[in-house]
């Protein structure tokens, strides 16, 4: 009984803010309106954006781009979390804060950031024109959008990686040693299979804002080619085309969920794979 | 225990909102296009009045739309162009303007009042006007540019700035192929989508605001600007900077004031707008903006080199070429989707 009193308001919370934009989502995304004006159910939507190469073309490349930049994160993320959870150095609770200090600035202030930094004749290219080197083209592409992608979401791939490891009961290191495993089997064989719950928090916590992201395409790659959440935020706030805006919607929900189902089959044996 | 912050926020944010509006002074809420007033004359409209102004910036009549449409009761004033001052009128967002409250109104040109977008000017009143032109570096650019053909020259590649504004980059495409900018003839508008498509090797970025800049400090060569950007760029570096208006004509936006139907100060409202039609303020604005001045007394007062200066106020035979927007957004949408996608 006391659990539901407390439970109340998040309730209403998840009601009025989760449950009901979803159902309108939904109802927009399998709607279109008429020259008319009325509304009818209709999947011409859906029909729209698998018919058309760009549509289709801008969603590979968001998963594509926010694939490579989930990986490199892994790449550079995973040792730094090990790092961070095997060190016996008195202060590590100051060594996460300086991981997590930069997650205090706006994202859109640190992406601008960037630019003053890489822009043709940013810092880096004037430094470099004092030598004589001719301007290198850092931003305007779609590597700067990976780099942008990676320099912002780091974080949520370390965190969890190194709230797994730190949890990790020591003794069944000792064990393996025992055992005769050496440093490199030890790690191979227990360490990396008892981080895989944190491994997958990670990929979803850095993979979801990166697929969906439409701030950093704008600012680093000059516009000039747009994932799939800029052609969403296009359809609300430059077309008013709700309809079609919650059709795309509703396809990157569902390919979120698939990989939510696919990740939550190894955070069922979860061991505390959270972010903190 | 941040959702009891953020809902006792939400609590001091209604209540300082009402506290505002029971208090006596009163306050009028602006919202309006980004470097379009000149410094000072917000204050110089509090002193005489006695009205406080909250005013705040947009670069983009989309975004404008979609705020005040979410919440027309926060704003007083705002400055659509003439095709949102339509889509506006059409959707019943706007106020019938008092005109007996406006005698300034017999400063402005004939030439723009009573437009097809608002006949008789029941909702709207002219503010500045403002066109597409091309700036450009003489560093970077050793010829006269004078067609927007030209920014689609394979040897400008990776050099060039598009305005990040469906309407008016595939709107001047339009008129470089011939076509109306308001044409909505699906094969017209796909044949400015091609030619776009094929113009992404030339594009360095598209942008709004930050593109003149771009161009100033040579990261770019050349732009598609609004003239007022375009305008303040030549004033602060004429030794390399260029801005034409392309010969195959342009747009004529006609930013205009309009009061939303859900003010509750349509008479102050009135009277800014008045105030800022008045001779030395409209003449002021239009020296620090940049842009068109509507305001035919002002434009006597303006010194000779920036009232003969065809790039601020373009000659007839320029403007006979320059089409206003009237035609409805969403015949453009997904050609513009298709652009930015395109590889």
């Amino acid at each position: 009984m006391k659990n539901k009193v407390i439970s109340f308001p998040y309730l209403v919370w998840a009601l009025v803010f989760t449950l009901i934009p979803l159902l309108l989502i939904f109802y927009y995304g399998f709607t279109v309106e008429l020259e008319s004006g009325q509304i009818i159910f209709s999947t011409e939507n859906f029909v729209k954006f698998f018919s058309n190469s760009a549509y289709t073309n801008a969603l590979i490349r968001s998963l594509w781009m926010a694939a490579l930049a989930t990986f490199i994160c892994l790449i550079v993320g995973y040792p730094v979390a090990y790092i961070l959870a095997m060190s016996t150095y008195k202060r590590k609770g100051l060594l996460l804060l300086l991981l997590v200090i930069p997650m205090w600035m706006n994202l859109l202030l640190r992406t601008y950031a960037w630019v003053t930094i890489l822009d043709d004749t940013g810092l880096i290219n004037t430094f470099l024109g004092k030598f004589g080197i001719k301007p290198i083209q850092f931003m305007y592409n779609q590597g700067s959008i990976v780099f942008a992608m990676v320099y912002n979401f780091l974080p949520f791939m370390i965190l969890p990686i190194n709230s797994v490891l730190s949890k990790m009961d020591t003794s069944v290191f000792e064990a393996a040693h025992d055992l005769g495993a050496n440093k490199m089997k030890v790690f191979t064989k227990v360490t990396l299979p008892l981080s895989v719950p944190g491994i997958f928090s990670g990929i979803t916590m850095v993979f979801m804002p990166a697929v969906t992201t439409f701030a950093i395409t704008d600012i680093l790659s000059g516009g000039k080619n747009d994932l799939i959440g800029n052609i969403v935020q296009r359809q609300f706030r430059e077309a008013f085309n709700w309809h079609y805006g919650a059709t795309i919607s509703i396809i990157l929900m569902v390919l979120i969920v698939i990989s939510i189902i696919v990740s939550s089959k190894y955070e069922s044996e979860d061991k505390g794979g959270g972010l903190f | 225990m941040k959702k009891l912050i953020s809902l006792a926020l939400c609590f001091l944010l209604i209540f300082s909102v009402m506290g505002c509006s029971n208090s006596n002074k009163k306050v009028l809420y602006v919202y309006n296009w980004g470097n379009f007033i000149a410094d000072g004359i917000i204050e110089q409209f509090e002193k005489e009045t006695g009205i406080k102004v909250v005013y705040e910036e947009y670069d983009d009549n989309e975004n404008m739309y979609t705020k005040v449409k979410a919440a027309g009761d926060m704003y007083d004033i705002v400055v659509p162009s003439d095709y949102m001052v339509k889509k506006m009128s059409d959707e019943g967002m706007l106020a019938p303007i008092n005109k007996e409250n406006i005698p300034n109104l017999a400063n402005l040109e004939e030439r723009y009042l009573n437009m097809s977008f608002d006949e008789g000017n029941k909702y709207s009143v002219p503010y500045f006007v403002g066109t597409v032109g091309i700036l450009y570096n003489t560093d970077l650019v050793n010829e006269d540019i004078t067609k927007m053909s030209s920014m689609f020259d394979s040897k400008y590649a990776g050099k060039v700035c598009m305005l990040h504004s469906m309407r008016d980059t595939i709107g001047m495409t339009l008129k470089m192929l011939g076509y109306s900018m308001n044409d909505t003839n699906k094969s017209h508008i796909n044949a400015a989508r091609d030619k776009l498509i094929k113009q992404k090797p030339n594009v360095k970025a598209y942008g709004t605001d930050d593109l003149s800049r771009k161009v100033l400090d040579g990261t770019a060569a050349m732009a598609l600007v609004y003239s007022g950007e375009g305008i303040k760029a030549v004033t602060e570096q004429p030794h390399n900077m260029r801005f034409v208006i392309p010969e195959e004509g342009s747009n004529l936006a006609i930013d205009s004031f309009v009061i939303l139907k859900d003010s509750k100060h349509k008479e102050e409202a009135e009277q800014f707008i008045n105030f800022m039609l008045r001779e030395d303020i409209a003449l002021k604005n239009a020296k620090e903006t940049g842009y068109t001045t509507p305001n035919k007394v002002a434009k006597e007062k303006l010194p000779d080199d920036m009232k003969n200066d065809a790039s601020r106020y373009p000659t007839e035979d320029i403007l006979d070429k320059c089409e206003v927007f009237y035609s409805d957004n969403k015949h453009y949408v997904e050609a513009w989707d298709l652009i930015l996608a395109a590889n």
